[in-house]
């Protein structure tokens, strides 16, 4: 990881940038990904205009009729077209993702600079509070939050955000404590820089990279922690149609209408699989150390 | 003292910030535990405080801090809220199942990464390298809520190969699954890069050199020096699953310490969530410190880092 951070993000613009974008996509891997991800972002968003159905119209159909030509994903309990739901889904599920990788990487990295950066007992003792909070489940962390806070979508949000916090700024530290090294801060102190004006116009620049290979690689895992807690219903409320609140009421009656559990869960796991893919890339694309994988 | 005596007792400062930090959050947790027992039965107010006064919430938080860290001392981490028994038999009682999830989800998720890890890794960028990787990938992005239920349908419902709910070895079968396809991708990337790294180290090009059988070479040169990494990820992952797996024993209506946690917080029954915590803590730093034993045994060169 330390690697990663000295390696720049390519200039925008020219040669190079076509040139990283080149090596980023042509590689299967990556291109489904891509392909997968775009094709669900894009339906999430035009779905008023592409949902034959209001995902939230009851009796859009017969009650928990199976798939067919009119209701290509079936219908749920009380007749909602599964296919629209799963659509407007996107809108719930990849936008909260989203939202809580930005929400962590900020503090994180906020956090990680400051500790890299100050160092001595300060930072030793951030790194052992960091630690402890890195032993317990994400998902327990995020589930004690979510009970101080009350339950509800930005709740989860919040929480899951929180969570990811450790990491982001354990990884940001590690890659601070090489950088400030570096003759360029030692010039820009020379030059009479403030601490803060070294962090941020130095040092955080130059973790970038490093912080767009762990957002990229996060956003899965952000998305299936928000989804898991509407699951357990602490997150998004019936009826909106969430991917995880919708799973968790196609659970009872999954005997008699296996789709209502089937299709949400299958565009969950795609839009999962795809941030991976294409994060994986990213990684290999930006990671010096793994240059030698196609 | 040994290595392992001082790295158990590095345990104890570990478990004091854990403990602390658990502590203030419950204090922050909005309603009153009483109430919350009651769950809407109506009560009046002078029972209320009366039981206010047996759970010893009438004292000061200061106060209650330190009462508490004191009987923990003698080992004795108080009584539930709701069940008013001992947490510590509350906690032992559930500890079986929680073991048996996290045994059978390991070993179903270290054979598969093992295998897809090393046919992947011994001829790296072929076919047979992207297939196994991408199946890795499969088993990380699935989310476990989902594939458990659709095991519970396929085999449970559908083929009736297994029991759905229940206990004993077929029951186990689908919740070991669920654990396993998740931990195996983390494990068979890990194991990969390990042997695509230990493939071109000079040991093994002597022992090929030698004419070995190539079989002889991977198992026995290339997987053993290629272990170290992917058994830290063993150690995290058996300390994680030890916990309890929430969303496993949720889908899978399984009793385990996962669920007993959720339950605690939600019903803010302190002393369980306390003692849960503190386990859970516990048990990741003492899994740690084994893992490091383990290490010697895998590698004499870390052995002697340890001794020396």
């Amino acid at each position: 990881m330390t690697a990663m951070a000295a390696t720049p993000m390519p200039k925008q613009g020219g040669f190079r940038a076509i040139r990283f974008l080149r090596r980023l996509f042509l590689h299967p891997g990556a291109m489904v990904g891509t392909v997968v991800f775009a094709v669900l972002v894009l339906a999430a968003i035009l779905a008023p205009a592409i949902a034959p159905y209001d995902w939230n119209e009851t009796d859009a159909g017969p009650r928990l009729s199976a798939p067919s030509a009119e209701h290509l994903f079936g219908t749920d309990l009380h007749g909602r077209d599964v296919f629209s739901r799963v659509i407007a889904g996107g809108r719930y599920s990849i936008s909260l993702g989203i939202a809580t990788v930005l929400m962590s990487l900020m503090l994180g990295s906020l956090i990680g600079v400051f500790l890299g950066f100050t160092g001595g007992k300060i930072d030793a003792w951030g790194c052992r509070f960091l630690d402890v909070l890195l032993g317990f489940p994400a998902i327990v962390l995020a589930i004690m939050i979510v009970s101080v806070m009350g339950v509800g979508l930005v709740n989860v949000v919040i929480a899951v955000a929180i969570a990811g916090v450790p990491r982001f700024a354990r990884v940001v530290r590690g890659a601070v404590l090489v950088l400030r090294e570096q003759l360029y801060v030692e010039a820009a102190r020379a030059l009479g820089a403030s601490d803060a004006r070294i962090m941020r116009r130095h040092l955080l620049p130059n973790v970038a990279s490093t912080l767009v290979v762990l957002g990229t690689l996060d956003l899965g895992n952000a998305i299936l922690s928000t989804a898991t807690l509407s699951f357990l219903g602490l997150g998004a409320q019936p009826p909106t149609p969430e991917w995880g609140t919708m799973l968790s009421g196609g659970r009872e009656f999954m005997r008699y209408a296996p789709w209502t559990m089937i299709f949400p869960g299958m565009a969950l796991f795609l839009i999962v699989m795809s941030v991976n893919l294409v994060g994986d890339r990213l990684s290999q694309v930006l990671d010096p150390k793994a240059k030698d994988r196609r | 003292m040994g290595y392992f005596g001082r790295r158990i007792l590095g345990v104890i400062p570990v478990i004091m910030v854990t403990w602390t930090l658990v502590f203030v959050v419950l204090q922050i947790i909005p309603g009153d535990p009483v109430n919350l027992m009651l769950a809407g039965v109506p009560a009046s107010e002078e029972v209320r405080a009366r039981e206010r006064e047996r759970l010893g919430l009438n004292k000061p938080v200061v106060e209650r801090y330190f009462s508490f860290l004191a009987r923990a001392a003698q080992g004795d981490l108080g009584d539930s809220f709701r069940s008013r028994r001992p947490v510590t038999d509350m906690i032992a009682e559930q500890m079986w199942p929680t073991i048996e999830l996290a045994l059978g989800g390991l070993a179903v998720g270290l054979s598969l990464g093992i295998v897809l890890g090393v046919l992947a890794g011994i001829r790296p960028n072929g076919w047979v390298d992207s297939s196994c990787m991408a199946l890795a990938m499969v088993g990380v992005s699935l989310p476990s809520f989902w594939i458990g239920m659709m095991l519970i349908y396929v085999f449970g419902t559908v083929l009736m190969w297994v029991p759905i709910t229940g206990r004993g070895f077929d029951a186990l079968v689908l919740p070991s699954i669920t654990v396993g396809l998740f931990i195996a991708g983390g494990f068979a990337r890990l194991v990969r890069s390990s042997i695509v790294e230990a493939m071109g180290q000079d040991y093994v090009r002597t022992a090929r050199a030698k004419g070995l059988p190539r079989r002889k070479v991977v198992l026995k040169h290339a997987l053993r020096n290629a272990l170290i990494p992917p058994v830290t990820l063993l150690g995290i992952q058996f300390a994680l699953l030890i916990g309890g797996a929430v969303v496993t024993e949720n889908v899978f209506a399984r009793p385990g310490l996962g669920t007993m946690l959720v339950d605690a917080v939600l019903t803010k029954d302190m002393p369980l969530v306390q003692a849960l915590i503190v386990y859970k803590t516990a048990a990741y730093v003492v899994i740690n410190a084994a893992i490091d034993i383990v290490y010697g045994i895998i590698d004499p060169r870390v052995r002697m880092a340890q001794n020396s």
